[in-house]
């Protein structure tokens, strides 16, 4: 292939359009490579989409794009083996325009964006694999792709190609990634009609619900389940450690249809038909695993540079963030004539220093830390905290006085009062 | 030599499913393909292409939708596509739908000479059989359906030779040029392009028609009113009233389970049990 | 079949007045090299319910050669239950081909003018419905699973398959005539042949030559038939699924085909697994069977598998799963292991034919 680009972007996933669309406006050459047979075909969400950071993309992304419903109302849950403590919060502030938070599916969502990305001047190739990239001298200068003739050469490359990106690997920009330091999830897409949802969760046409779940959901791992309700069909999975799976010797497909089988989840999902089935990693390592996101002609944004908030369960926010910072650095760069050197790309650092993205990692740096070392996180306190409402609740003859008395005792017994207050003490710290 | 496609673009009917009140087919998530059947087609005339040489060209009817098939096909190595593409087409049966792939071809030679029409045997959603025979008769065409394999392509004489599958055998059958195929499944395989081809697939500029385009002139002969035939229902297959009878243990042993089995069938079906023991003494 | 039209449309449509006075059921009987398929009878079944109904006559149509034994298929087409048959022989007409069969077809229906004519949906069928239904310019259902006569409007309402099997839909031709149909063989039953039941034989000219051709047949290389199975007309059939978990199991359905003398047959993700023959794929894209008996193992009873047994007198399953599908319409269901329940079957059904053998 002799035809050169200014940037070559690795993937069409949330990052990478993010990127290709924002270069291709700034009016670079821009060649973008997708492995899947169609944009977004293999791609992994829950999937809850944050307007913001589109907006800040494409502004009138409502117009045209593919959202399955706003959310209206959160559920976070406790469970164990069978019941479940939660809350409920739904409020019709979300129900003011412009909504803010969307479930999508990606298959679609990101279709829908390289539609746009194409539009804006961007050549989008699929079903090619970019098996590694060409450096000359230090300098990244293309890429080499599985199809027949399929070197390509650029200034610039950015690699958005998720989650353990092998290509940054292969070059030495990357160490593999650690097994603590990324989940891997399993979800499913289960069909239903969509009175059912909307009669099953007690919301209108175009409202949605998300559930997240902790507590006997990841059989003492650590890791966090969720389910989440689009147009017809509702999305659940459950994720953890990989560490975890392999300490624990439990699939994440047991895990899944344990979920599955709870009797708080059972109920909503009867009746239906499962559509689809994916496993995807998720990198958790946080603010510290991030490793150096630019060098001589190339950029990594995205998963690929483990830019995904663990805690609050937001990566395609910081992929699309990401892609179009590194995408506006590349752009001013050729309007100001300076080369992509790994100097002038240090801009896209001070980018991401600025943003929401480096500021709310590093708030949660510790975070990761924390959990892997105290795991009554996520086996004894679900447990407690279930039995300790039950107790409450049920109408048994014992005074109310002395059943507080005695879910205190419960807590202390399984944890002494200092490790309570500790653990009150380190999930303060931690996020403060 | 120059060969026309004909290409659909159809919903994976794995999953489709129907919704179980209204009954009508919900296609949400519902991955869009190109019917398995026409990739042998179009296979078969990019051989042809790389034996003799010439143009392959795609054409399909459909919605604006369908311009992502015909990508693909130009990406796998064909030379040009085009895309039909009108309001007055919806509710085309395979009568209308050969009218209108018909006068497009019609069209398409005005520009240059169709020597080979190839079709997929069937659609996976119509799975009518019905268009490439409606095509061909059409345009006075020799019609070659259910084709193993093109044997031999003499440009020169205008001869092809072929094998078709037939009741109980296969046909070699001979004719001439210009002719219409409809390729059966498994006779090849598609191949992967080169990065030239993604390329120039990514950047080529389709053709779309509308009716007119297309050279139909009168509307009654597609959509709607070109169609003699005329769905009046559409309905999920009616469960059987009665669920199986279970045949049950108290351990569930195969063993038991088995000989319950077998004394409750042949208790009430007797028949039954006299034809198993004719055939197998 | 649109797509589009899916919504009812109940109002009565007016035949286009060139049709009126197309009268009478037709049925094309297939015949090669002097062998009827038995499509044909199960057509002409079908089609004697539908001249009933409508109060006309049956006719079969017989178009081959002259060396064939053409007036013989008539005399068997009346023990289906045909009241007339139109035969065509002719040099041109020996193997098919699809030109001169249509023109043969075309002529006889523009000249006899049939309300309904019938074709099986083999290669043959399928290949000459399509060219006459274009030519005259009239509607055509494919691969029908039930036809029946609208009783208000005297149309017939044939029923079929769509989206790989999930929905059905009822077509109707309401302003063209004749009204053509394609039937998949085995999906209607075979009817009895009367014996001595007899009919009129109208013999037609054909005056196509050879020369105005274009289409030759060089060779007929006839399948081996030595070794295949023959599903569609097999009484019993051991059939196993995906359940099976791999090849070495699924010699458990060959055990047990083996004592029954049964066929084996095979949902999809078999056949592409390999561990079974492409030509014993059951269902949608595969086979139509309608034997006395169908051991299901293994198998969840997906729609297209479904469509092409359920004709089948009684079925028996085998699933681990109590919510497969395959219950709500098999007959008799065991919910346990298919890679135990079937030795421990096919052990059942030897120790029991020998205690019959014993009492005689
Ligand atoms: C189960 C699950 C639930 C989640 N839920 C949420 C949620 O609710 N909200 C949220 O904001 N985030 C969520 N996330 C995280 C979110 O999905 C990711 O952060 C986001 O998709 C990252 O985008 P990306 O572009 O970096 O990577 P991806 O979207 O994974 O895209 C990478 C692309 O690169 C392609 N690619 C990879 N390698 C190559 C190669 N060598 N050559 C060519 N192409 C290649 C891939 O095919 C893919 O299209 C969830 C993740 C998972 C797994
Ligand atoms: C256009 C189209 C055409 C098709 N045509 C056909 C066709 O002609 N024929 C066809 O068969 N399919 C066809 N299919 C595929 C069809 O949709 C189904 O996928 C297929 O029939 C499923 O085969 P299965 O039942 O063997 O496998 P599965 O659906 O995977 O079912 C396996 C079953 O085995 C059970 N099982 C698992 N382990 C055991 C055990 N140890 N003992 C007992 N039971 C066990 C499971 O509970 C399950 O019910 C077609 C699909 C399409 C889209
Ligand atoms: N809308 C269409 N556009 C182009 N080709 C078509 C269309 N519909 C059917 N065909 C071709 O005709 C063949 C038979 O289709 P069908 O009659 O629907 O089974 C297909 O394999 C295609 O090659």
């Amino acid at each position: 292939m002799t035809e050169k680009f200014d940037v070559i972007v690795v993937g069409a996933g949330m990052a990478g359009n993010a990127a290709a669309y924002t270069l291709a406006k700034g009016g670079l050459k821009v060649l973008q490579i997708e492995r899947g047979e169609t944009p977004g075909s293999k791609n992994v969400q829950g999937a809850i989409l944050y307007a913001d950071a589109l907006s800040k993309i494409i502004p009138d992304f409502r117009n045209d794009a593919p959202l399955e419903r706003h959310l209206i109302e959160q559920r976070v849950w406790v469970t164990d083996e069978n019941s479940f403590v939660g809350t409920h919060y739904r409020s019709e502030d979300f129900n003011k325009e412009p909504y803010n938070r969307y479930t999508i599916i990606r298959v679609h969502f990101d279709q829908w964006f390289n539609k746009k990305a194409r539009e804006a001047g961007v050549l989008t190739i699929c079903e090619t694999t970019v098996t590694e990239l060409l450096i000359e001298d230090g300098k990244v200068v293309g890429v080499r792709t599985d199809r027949q003739g399929g070197e390509v050469r650029a200034d610039a490359v950015i690699l958005a190609d998720g989650a353990n990106s092998r290509l940054a690997v292969k070059a030495g920009f990357q160490k593999e990634i650690k097994p603590e330091n990324v989940a891997l999830a399993v979800k499913e897409i289960h069909f239903l009609p969509q009175e059912v949802i909307e009669a099953r969760f007690n919301i209108g046409e175009d409202e949605g619900v998300a559930i997240e779940l902790a507590g006997s959901i990841s059989a003492g791992m650590m890791g966090t389940g969720f389910l989440y309700t689009n147009k017809e069909s509702i999305t659940l999975g459950v994720g953890c450690m990989v560490s975890d799976f392999k300490e624990n010797k439990i699939t994440p497909y047991d895990l899944l249809d344990k979920m599955k089988a709870h009797p708080s989840i059972a109920p909503l999902i009867a009746g239906s038909e499962m559509k689809e089935y994916a496993a995807h990693l998720i990198p958790e390592g946080g603010y510290n695993a991030i490793p150096k996101v630019f060098g001589e002609g190339w950029m990594i944004a995205g998963d690929a540079g483990q830019f995904v908030n663990g805690i609050h369960r937001e990566g395609s926010n910081l992929a699309m963030t990401t892609g179009m910072l590194a995408a506006q650095t590349l752009v001013e760069l050729k309007a100001a004539g300076k080369p992509f050197t790994a100097s002038n790309l240090a801009e896209y650092k001070r980018k991401l220093d600025d943003s929401f993205v480096m500021k709310d990692l590093k708030k949660y740096r510790r975070m990761p830390d924390i959990f892997h070392k105290n795991k009554q996180f996520f086996t004894t306190y679900p447990d407690l905290i279930s039995k300790a409402v039950q107790s409450i609740i049920r109408v048994d003859g014992m005074d109310k006085k002395t059943k507080e008395k005695e879910i205190r005792k419960s807590f202390v017994a399984s944890r002494s009062i200092f490790g309570l207050i500790g653990d009150a003490f380190k999930f303060w710290r931690a996020v403060e | 030599m120059h060969s026309v496609v004909c290409i659909k673009q159809v919903p994976d009917s794995a999953q489709i499913r129907v919704h179980p009140v209204t009954n009508t087919i919900m296609r949400q998530g519902v991955p869009a393909i190109i019917n398995p059947y026409d990739l042998f087609a179009l296979e078969e005339a990019l051989r042809l292409k790389d034996q003799l040489g010439g143009t392959v060209t795609v054409i399909t009817m459909g919605p604006p939708m369908a311009e992502a098939a015909l990508r693909k096909c130009l990406s796998f190595g064909a030379d040009d596509a085009i895309l039909i593409s009108d309001r007055a087409f919806a509710g085309s049966d395979t009568l209308a739908t050969s009218y209108a792939l018909s006068a497009a071809i019609r069209k398409i030679m005005e520009d240059m000479q169709v020597d080979l029409i190839f079709t997929g045997k069937q659609t996976i959603d119509g799975d009518t059989a019905q268009v490439g025979p409606g095509i061909a008769k059409r345009l006075d065409y020799q019609l070659l359906t259910y084709v193993s394999k093109v044997v031999e392509v003499n440009p020169q004489k205008k001869e092809i030779l072929v094998e078709r599958r037939a009741e109980g055998g296969v046909q070699l059958l001979k004719t001439s040029t210009p002719c219409l195929i409809t390729m059966l499944e498994g006779t090849n395989e598609m191949r992967f392009g080169d990065l030239d081809d993604l390329f120039r697939a990514a950047r080529h500029e389709l053709k779309v028609w509308n009716r007119e385009q297309a050279g139909i002139d009168e509307a009654e002969m597609v959509g709607l009113k070109g169609s003699p035939t005329v769905v009046s229902k559409v309905f999920a297959p009616k469960p059987r009233s009665k669920r199986a009878e279970m045949i049950e243990v108290h351990d569930g042993n195969p063993k038991d389970l088995a000989i319950t089995l077998l004394a409750k069938v042949f208790t009430q079906h007797p028949k039954l049990e006299q034809e198993i023991a004719k055939r197998a003494l | 079949m649109s797509e589009n039209a899916k919504k009812p449309t109940k109002k009565k449509v007016e035949l286009l007045p060139q049709f009126v006075n197309y009268r009478h059921v037709w049925v094309c009987i297939e015949s090669e090299r002097g062998e009827v398929h038995p499509v044909s009878w199960e057509l002409l079944g079908e089609g004697r319910k539908l001249a009933n109904a409508l109060g006309v006559e049956l006719c079969g149509v017989v178009i081959c050669g002259p060396g064939e034994r053409g007036k013989a298929i008539c005399g068997e087409a009346f023990q289906y239950g045909a009241d007339k048959c139109y035969l065509l022989q002719d040099d041109v007409l020996t193997d098919y081909r699809n030109e001169p069969y249509t023109k043969a077809l075309t002529d006889l229906v523009n000249t006899y003018q049939p309300e309904i004519l019938m074709l099986g949906a083999s290669t043959l069928g399928r290949d000459l419905a399509g060219s006459v239904a274009t030519t005259l310019g009239t509607g055509l259902v494919a691969d029908c699973t039930e036809l029946v006569i609208d009783t208000d409007t005297r149309n017939l309402a044939s029923t079929r398959p769509t989206f790989g099997g999930s929905l059905l839909c009822t077509i109707m031709t309401q302003r063209h005539r004749p009204q053509m149909a394609t039937v998949r063989p085995r999906v209607m039953a075979m009817p009895e042949a009367e014996a001595g039941r007899n009919g009129e034989i109208i013999e037609v000219a054909f005056s196509m030559i050879e020369t105005s051709i274009i289409t030759k047949v060089l060779e007929f290389i006839a399948d081996d038939t030595r070794d295949k199975p023959n599903l569609p007309f097999a009484d019993i059939i051991v059939a196993g699924g995906r359940g099976m978990k791999n090849q070495e199991n699924f010699r458990h359905v060959w055990d047990l085909a083996r004592v029954l003398g049964a066929e084996v047959g095979a949902s999809r993700p078999v056949v592409q697994a390999g561990w079974a023959e492409l030509d014993r794929q059951v269902g949608q894209s595969g086979k139509t069977v309608r034997p006395k008996l169908y051991i299901a193992a293994g198998i969840s009873g997906a729609i297209q598998h479904r469509v092409g047994m359920d004709g089948a007198d009684v079925i028996i399953a085998i699933n681990i799963d109590a919510n497969a599908p395959i219950f709500d319409f098999a007959h008799y269901g065991i919910v346990g292991n298919a890679n135990t329940v079937l030795p421990a079957l096919t052990e059942a059904f030897r120790s029991h034919l020998a205690q019959m053998k014993q009492t005689g």
